[in-house]
């Protein structure tokens, strides 16, 4: 009995927020008096010794070229190895578009219980629960896990790693992966570099209809990039083209859980709080105070976006540094 | 082209979502039900693809007798035929091998459902039912085309997309922009009340998880008004008194 983390590299590096699975699944390993292990996948010069800082004593390193593009069919086979190798009985992984697919066909494969955006670390005094985000967090169910194999994916901020001096063994590993786990011929990528990225951002600002236009984006960004911020967008914006779609935040698009969310000239639907309720602290600038997102919001400010983001913008500025 | 559709029966997305019974139901007083929007642009798709390539749509749902009018509207927008498991859908595990209980009888060229259902959000179907079929899956799957037996499908991925091609048959989770909602007209309702509708019994063993108790989240305090000409404090506040910059 073990617990198996997966940790994803995003360009060669750890993501954040699978630091964040891999603290957790430590966490988890003490509470079942057992060791934390995490996976990784694919080349990377990162140093993953230095993982064990999360609390993980041993690093599995899958060190094949053929699996740096994020193939989850793929990285399912390689999981699903890797906890026979372990005799896991939790998985955890962090929330992402590669880990969400990743669950899923792990507990199709390993006929698992997965839930789904796990906020909090599980009770294991009675059994196993586990508390989750549920209605686009509107809610939360406390779940059971029954007997056998669990698969946990984590969102955002659920825990604050406090780092310790370890470092983990790393062992590389290289199970057999069926070819047809490479069925899907990949055509064409379009990946933004260099941004931040949404599901791992701490930070994010967003824009709405309220800025007027595409070429208007420019203050926003530069507050983003003050603050090392991500930037979104509301669906109308997305639905209009003046973002890409996978700046989209909301119920029908992204779900984030940043520590701070603020939204530019963004009314606030409902179907936009429920991509955002997850954040830690919500600012809202708006030129009409009767925007309805005020009433979600920690901090309001009413004033036009195009006078106000510029003057964050410099604050921030000679603030952090 | 055989395509199924897997339809999950939610609280509208606009409800007010509260618990009775000691936190361990849903309070479906006032709540409207209706297809999850994911599944439904998965519907519309499928309808498309029929219009363009012939074959036959069928819609799935895992639920009780009161998702019967929502399978109607199914039906009313084009799809053929539907089938109905007489089941709680009690987990995602326990909803894919009833999906893939179907599927092996019928061998369907596409399996198409919403990337996540808007109740627990799980996300998990597609991929669960691809594993019990031995088939890939791929989600979300923003655009969708077939031509002879492969698919062109463009996948979103964190900070962009990912255009593939791979040969069907295929589960896919679905998300907009794949089509457009599809509003049935009066020709479609009509048609759809002679539409077969087969309600069969659930197969396969119990549950692996189970959701014993509900909780809203803590109510909001007052929202913290700074006037626009004190903006710049915003930042001030963020580091000191939020502490999250």
């Amino acid at each position: 009995m073990s617990v198996l983390i997966f940790a994803e590299l995003d360009q060669g590096e750890v993501k954040v927020a699978s630091l964040e699975a891999l603290y957790y699944g430590a966490n988890v390993a003490q509470e079942l008096q057992t060791s934390a292990t995490a996976l990784v996948i694919g080349t990377t010069s990162a140093d993953l010794a230095s993982l064990g800082q999360y609390g993980v004593t041993k690093v599995l390193h899958v060190s094949d070229e053929k699996l740096n593009a994020a193939n989850a069919l793929a990285y399912a086979s390689v999981l699903a190895a890797a906890v026979e190798l372990e005799q896991a009985s939790v998985i955890v992984i962090a929330k992402s578009s590669l880990g969400d697919t990743l669950a899923a066909r792990s507990a199709g494969k390993l006929k698992a219980g997965l839930v789904s955006n796990v906020t909090e670390l599980p009770d294991t005094s009675n059994g196993f629960r586990v508390k989750h985000s549920i209605y686009t967090g509107k809610a939360f169910a406390i779940t059971e896990m029954r007997e056998g194999r669990k698969i946990l994916t984590l969102k955002k901020n659920v825990v604050s790693p406090e780092l310790s001096q370890a470092t983990a063994s790393v062992e590389s590993f290289s199970p057999s992966i069926p070819e047809t786990d490479f069925v899907a011929k990949v055509i064409q990528t379009e990946k933004a570099t260099g941004e931040i990225s949404l599901s791992d951002a701490d930070i994010i600002v967003s824009g709405g209809r309220g800025m007027k236009g595409p070429e208007h984006w420019k203050p926003l960004e530069e507050l983003a990039e003050a603050l090392h911020a991500a930037t979104g967008c509301s669906k109308p914006v997305s639905d209009l083209d003046w973002r890409p779609h996978h700046e989209h935040i909301g119920q029908t698009g992204l779900k984030v859980s940043p520590n701070v969310y603020i939204a530019c000239g963004i009314s606030g639907a409902i179907q936009h709080l429920a991509g955002v309720n997850g954040s830690k602290v919500i600012v809202v600038i708006n030129k009409d105070p009767e925007a309805p997102f005020f009433k979600a919001a920690d901090y309001g400010i009413v004033g036009d976006v195009f006078d106000i983001l510029p003057r964050l913008t410099k604050a921030a500025r000679e603030q952090l540094v | 082209m055989k395509i199924l559709v897997c339809l999950s029966i939610v609280p509208d997305t606009t409800a007010k979502i509260s618990f009775t019974d000691g936190d361990t139901k849903l309070n479906k007083t006032g709540v409207q039900f209706i297809a999850g929007p994911y599944d439904d642009y998965a519907l519309s798709r499928a309808v498309d693809l029929k219009e363009q390539l012939g074959g036959t749509v069928t819609v799935l749902n895992v639920g009780d007798a009161d998702g019967e009018p929502i399978i109607r509207k199914a039906l009313a927008v084009g799809a053929d035929d539907a089938i109905r498991v007489n089941a709680e859908p009690r987990d995602a595990y326990f909803v894919a091998e009833q999906i893939a209980a179907i599927a092996q009888r019928e061998s369907y060229d596409l399996i198409l459902m919403g990337r996540e259902s808007i109740d627990f959000n799980g996300g998990q179907v597609h991929g669960i039912v691809g594993e019990m079929l031995g088939l890939p899956s791929y989600s979300p799957v923003m655009k969708l085309e077939i031509t002879g037996h492969t698919a062109q499908l463009t996948r979103e991925i964190e900070g962009g997309k990912e255009l593939l091609e791979a040969p069907l048959p295929l589960v896919l989770g679905c998300q907009e922009p794949i089509a457009e909602w599809k509003i049935p007209n009066m020709r479609g309702i009509m048609t759809a009340r002679t539409k077969p509708l087969n309600v069969v019994e659930p197969t396969g063993q119990d549950s692996l998880t189970q959701a014993t108790r509900f909780e809203l989240p803590p109510a909001k305090g007052a929202v913290k008004m700074i006037p626009a000409a004190e903006a710049e404090t915003l930042i001030t506040l963020l580091r000191t008194e939020a502490k999250v910059l």
